[in-house]
């Protein structure tokens, strides 16, 4: 306990740290999940831009990178992530790859939750007139904003987790705080109280995001 | 003048899997809708009506032939330019097809912002045309609290508000129980007389066509079979499929197996007259066999109106001498049809 109390400094540099690489990977991470997802549904078979090559293309990509284990999923980025970070350790170089692996597992929920969208209403909005660009706008995204607000939710649990794994690799916050300081000096104590902030702020995000969800829902 | 005429028409979607067969949904189509016509196309599912009517504002491209909106061929035009086309085009649907997210009144104001409509017209359009459908007070509401001929009245108003000449209702009433049928029905006579909108209207139920279409055409496996003025399909239906149709709400000549249940409760011979407008003189024809001594009981048929003209079967079962009937039949032939059924 002496242990802890003695940590408290870098224990809250270390939630400072977990908060900026997620609000960082979610907002990158999310970005680029939304395009691809778009893409793919996009492109799809009797879609509004279909175009069989692209979601070809798109879909190989996203079952390419999906199953890679994310502790293998860091290593095998790191030349990619020095390239285009400059390094291939410390933050920057996780949130790339963080980033990077939450766009695909992000492209198969928007991907999934756009599909929800009754293909009438966009019958609808071309029935008046409408273009690609003004659908995507007025129809899909906010027909789909209910599920899609969760599933950016359940990304950003899944954010947080590799966060954690990335400490491995020299990314800081929580999970580099429980390996460094609890695991390896043997105090389960520390480890735990860095889980218990951890589920403390998943259970606040979802929280949140839930509510969001029943708003844009309204129910 | 014709506001929609198709030219030999056609669309054939590609085979699915690499060997499989190419289906045709429409064959050869060509019809001619005129100004202020309310125009019904009648079909069983998978006839190819639907496909036919979202051709008309090229939701789906034909394969083949010309499409004529408002004197232009749209099936030469591209996407890009199609939406010009469309905002002259209103549809309504099945499902309604509102957006969820916006209320009643964001609905109806959609077309007006992709027409690009300022603020300030498209709130006093909108006010106009839900004032029009009777649903002012739900301007605030989303469409999951309306009932479903709300809804439809709603689509309506969001199919009208750009003011087209040309309204399409991909069976609109299908999801409809009868009372709001008719409530939306006439909400569309409506439109077509005080706009003068020319109408489209894709129904598999030959009750709409009856109540608010002008016109008919009678669609099986993607080719219009018939048509022609509602009554004359209605009075005198010349394919077999339009019979089908026609039987649903007319009771016409009685099929083998009416016949049979006809034969049992009912001796003597069964005979079915025509009465068509005011052509055949129903007293006349009844006072024949009254005249004769011919016993006669109406077992099966009905007189029904369209557009304020009756027309109708009359099953009847004759009792009396053979020779005597011969007789009498031999003067009613004279007057209207009579087919003799056994």
């Amino acid at each position: 306990m002496d242990a802890l109390i003695d940590l408290l400094p870098e224990l809250w540099t270390a939630t400072y740290e977990t908060l900026y690489i997620v609000a960082l990977t979610l907002f990158f991470g999310g970005l680029g999940g939304l395009l691809v997802g778009l893409g793919l549904y996009l492109t799809r078979a009797g879609s509004i831009l279909e175009n069989k090559p692209l979601f070809f293309v798109l879909n190989l990509l996203v079952n390419f990178i999906r199953p890679i284990p994310f502790i293998i999923f860091l290593a095998a980025a790191q030349p990619l992530a020095r390239a285009v970070t400059g390094s291939g350790i410390g933050n920057n170089a996780i949130i790339f790859t963080i980033a990077l692996a939450a766009s695909f597992a992000m492209a198969r929920i928007v991907e999934q939750n756009l599909l929800t969208v009754t293909p009438g209403v966009i019958d609808a909005a071309r029935s008046v007139g409408a273009g690609p660009i003004r659908i995507i706008f007025t129809v899909l995204l906010p027909e789909a904003l209910g599920p899609l607000i969760l599933g950016y939710t359940f990304i950003f649990v899944a954010l947080v987790d590799m966060s954690a794994v990335a400490g491995y690799v020299g990314g800081g916050g929580l999970g580099n705080f429980a390996l460094l300081y609890g695991y390896r000096q043997f105090n389960p104590i520390v480890t735990w109280a860095a889980v218990l902030l951890i589920i403390v702020l998943v259970q606040f995000v979802q929280f949140f995001g839930n509510y969001l969800a029943r708003k844009a829902l309204r129910r | 003048m014709a506001v929609v005429s198709l030219r030999n028409v056609g669309k054939v979607y590609p085979p699915q899997a690499k060997d499989g067969a190419s289906v045709t949904a429409i064959a050869d189509v060509s019809l001619d809708v005129e100004a202020g016509d309310i125009y019904g196309i009648i079909g069983y599912s998978g006839a190819g009506k639907s496909t036919l009517v979202r051709l008309v504002n090229a939701l789906e491209r034909s394969t083949s032939g010309e499409i004529w909106v408002n004197g232009q061929n749209i099936a030469a035009l591209r996407e890009r330019d199609l939406r010009q086309v469309r905002l002259g085009i209103g549809m309504i649907f099945q499902q309604f097809n509102l957006l969820g997210s916006r209320t009643v009144a964001r609905n109806v104001a959609y077309p007006l912002e992709v027409a690009g409509h300022p603020k300030e017209q498209r709130a006093a359009r909108v006010a106009e045309l839900l004032d029009f459908v009777g649903l002012s007070d739900k301007a605030g509401s989303f469409p999951d609290q309306l009932s479903g001929g709300q809804k439809q009245r709603v689509g309506i108003a969001r199919a009208l508000a750009t003011q087209p000449s040309i309204l399409l209702a991909d069976e609109a009433t299908s999801a409809l129980d009868p009372e709001t049928t008719h409530e939306v029905l006439a909400l569309l006579k409506r439109v077509n007389a005080e706009f003068g909108v020319t109408i489209i209207v894709i129904t598999h139920e030959m009750d709409v066509i009856q109540t608010i279409a002008t016109k008919v055409a009678v669609m099986d496996q993607g080719r219009v079979i018939e048509r022609g003025p509602v009554f004359d399909v209605f009075s005198n239906p010349q394919a077999a499929a339009s019979a089908r149709f026609v039987s649903t709400v007319v009771k016409g000549i009685p099929s083998p197996d009416e016949l049979a249940v006809l034969r049992e409760r009912h001796a003597g011979r069964i005979v079915t007259l025509a009465f068509r407008d005011s052509a055949v003189d129903q007293k006349a024809v009844f006072g024949e066999f009254s005249s004769a001594g011919v016993a006669f009981e109406v077992v099966y048929g009905g007189i029904n109106e369209i557009q304020g003209r009756p027309f109708g079967h009359l099953t009847l079962a004759l009792t009396g001498l053979d020779p005597l009937i011969d007789q009498v039949l031999a003067h009613i032939r004279t007057l209207t049809t009579v087919t003799e059924v056994r």
